[in-house]
């Protein structure tokens, strides 16, 4: 159990040699129950049933491989070393028949004897000795498939969790973008000596902004109207910084203000906004907010009067709403969706549009 | 000697306020000549009024500190001492890194007095130091420390999310035609507002992208920066002359373009 979690995800050829080992162990455990029937016999039996063994594996799992590879290339969704079961059966029998006549050659060749083939046997035998001689490639193939099957889910299970708590770090991270923070404490130092009363209310932006950024890490959802506060908040504590080059304008009809939303799922697009649509302006600009419902939906949008997408820090920008998306998946699936867009006016810049379902 | 001077490069005002008043209270004597808000402020006003030292913020809109940082340096009258510069940032582990591998002095934000006092007396210091012997040397130094700062780790603007992919071809948009031009037809790269020219012998293109960006994708031993805002194939270059007053240009194979070397990169331009 623990070997096989520890285990590194080696070539498939690597695998299949070392399956190739274990398979001549199989092999000489077969020879040996056949010798059990038949004392005297020991080497002879040895030397059919372990090339017999070994070929037939080796013709089943280079198939099985080979179909594997066959198959992928038509579905490129496949599994890269499992072609399925159908394909699986096909393989497992001509590779035990091809299996058979091989080690049998083999045999003969290293006993002397000259048993007939499979071939040259009556039609009854020639079936009913592939019939056994398929029964350990079956229960090795299922026993190989299962146990595979096993480490794949384990380490699925172990990727997806590794997923979730990397998202919710990077969530936090862009939420609490270190230059952001130190850069409003700057100004908030400097306020304290200048302007007492601004820097009391600086200082209650950031921490209602704190307080909703750890929330929102701990998913869960608020109100439209709280995420409006909240990038209010925001944007409030970007124009103590920015000063006349960012303008804000909210728009949020009373009718959607009690909507639920997951906390703060607007503000990396406000953060693009301002990043990379306004900041490299020298003259800044404008940011609009706005909700409205159409029918079933809820759409927000984010609009900024800045470069643009075409800019050449457009770049940068995918990785918050890689984030959006993520989140957007996760909680709704295929029912919400994210867009960027320029923003089709003579003012220029991005938009970006999210739709939900209002009934979750 | 004159009262030392100084020019103040930050985005926001509070903050350029406040660095302004701590230097007031640090070192009187030091003159504040110009607060500007932007890298193209910086660089012309720089430029114009020559101060002593420059204070750059890292992120400022349109060019930012290290662009602007470069532009003075390679634009700065021959002969004459550049200004010292001191880089300001909140926080920006990949600039602080660099900071420290070339030896460049640095403030972080918010500005604690204490750190600014050790920066004012090293300031001081090498101000001393500058007036002694002749300029060029002090220039000298500073080109170097210029360098080693552009050319460290972590300051490319793909830096974050580690080395770029090698770039095979260009592709050029042309009305609605794509335009593929293998790199190694490329004579030149030069940087146009937000475009980049490509110039191959027959024709030249536009894309959309900056020199910046495009750099890391291109082979550093094949193609050459040679200033700011040109980057060229190395084996495309036939000549370099060095005329009365320093300044050094290039000639290329096959085409009449002549291409300016800055001194920032003029080094790299000796006989063998």
């Amino acid at each position: 159990m623990t070997s096989t979690a520890r285990a590194l995800p080696a070539s498939p050829w690597r695998r299949f040699a070392w399956r190739g080992l274990k398979v001549l162990a199989i092999g000489v455990g077969i020879a040996l129950l056949f010798a059990l029937a038949a004392p005297p016999k020991l080497g002879v039996s040895m030397a059919y049933a372990l090339p017999i063994t070994f070929s037939c594996w080796f013709f089943i799992d280079a198939g099985r491989l080979l179909a594997a590879r066959w198959v992928q290339r038509r579905d490129p969704m496949a599994h890269p070393q499992w072609p399925g079961w159908p394909w699986m059966a096909g393989v497992l029998v001509v590779g035990t028949v091809l299996g058979y006549q091989t080690g049998h050659t083999v045999g003969n060749l290293v006993t002397g004897h000259n048993a007939p083939g499979l071939l040259f046997e009556g039609p009854v035998r020639a079936v009913s000795l592939v019939l056994f001689s398929l029964i350990p490639g079956v229960l090795a193939t299922y026993f190989f498939y299962t146990r595979s099957r096993l480490a794949t889910i384990a380490a699925q299970a172990q990727e997806a969790q590794r997923h979730a708590a990397q998202a919710q770090l990077r969530l936090l991270e862009s939420q609490l973008e270190p230059h952001m923070l130190f850069n409003t404490l700057a100004n908030l130092r400097v306020l304290i000596a200048l302007d007492p009363p601004r820097a009391q209310a600086m200082l209650d932006q950031l921490i209602a902004f704190l307080r909703a950024t750890l929330n929102a890490s701990r998913a869960g959802q608020h109100a439209l109207s709280a995420e409006f506060s909240r990038i209010a908040d925001y944007l409030a504590l970007m124009k103590v910084r920015m000063g006349e080059r960012l303008q804000t304008h909210l728009v949020l009809p009373d009718e959607l203000a009690s909507l639920p939303v997951p906390p703060l799922l607007l503000q990396p697009l406000v953060e693009n906004s301002i990043r990379h649509g306004l900041e490299p302006m020298v003259e800044g600009g404008r940011i609009e907010l706005d909700a409205s419902r159409e029918g079933d939906e809820l759409v927000l949008r984010v609009r900024d009067t800045g470069a643009g997408l075409s800019g050449p820090s457009a770049d940068g920008t995918h990785f918050g709403l890689q984030q959006v998306r993520e989140r957007l998946a996760t909680l709704y699936g295929e029912r919400a969706s994210l867009q960027l867009t320029a923003a089709g006016d003579s003012r220029g810049g991005t938009l970006a549009t999210i739709r939900l379902p209002v009934t979750p | 000697m004159n009262a030392p001077t100084a020019l103040i490069a930050e985005d926001e005002a509070l903050l350029a306020a406040h660095l302004q008043a701590e230097l007031a209270r640090l070192w009187p004597d030091l003159r504040v000549v110009a607060n500007v808000s932007h890298g193209a402020a910086a660089v012309e006003q720089s430029l114009a009024l020559r101060p002593d030292i420059v204070f750059l913020d890292i992120r400022m809109p349109g060019m930012d500190g290290l662009e602007a940082a470069q532009a003075i340096g390679e634009d700065w009258p021959e002969g004459e001492a550049p200004p010292l510069l001191v880089f300001v940032t909140a926080y920006d582990q990949y600039a602080l890194q660099a900071f420290d591998q070339a030896a460049v002095d640095y403030v972080l934000k918010p500005v604690q007095p204490e750190r600014l006092a050790q920066t004012c007396a090293r300031l001081r210091a090498a101000l001393a130091r500058r007036d002694t012997p002749d300029g060029s040397a002090a220039a000298e130094a500073a080109l170097s420390q210029l360098r080693a700062l552009l050319g460290a780790s972590g300051l490319g603007a793909t830096a974050p999310d580690g080395p770029a992919a090698r770039l095979n071809v260009i592709q050029a948009g042309v009305g609605a035609a794509i335009h593929m031009v293998p790199v190694q037809e490329v004579l030149y790269f030069e940087a146009a507002d937000k475009y980049v020219r490509v110039i191959t012998a027959e024709r030249e293109h536009l894309i959309r992208t900056s020199l910046r960006e495009l750099l890391p994708q291109l082979d550093p031993d094949r193609f050459w920066q040679v200033h700011r805002g040109t980057v060229v194939r190395a084996d495309a270059i036939a000549s370099a002359l060095r005329d009365e007053s320093g300044k050094l240009t290039l000639t290329l194979r096959g085409h009449g373009d002549k291409l300016t070397v800055s001194r920032l990169y003029a080094h790299r331009f000796k006989p063998m």
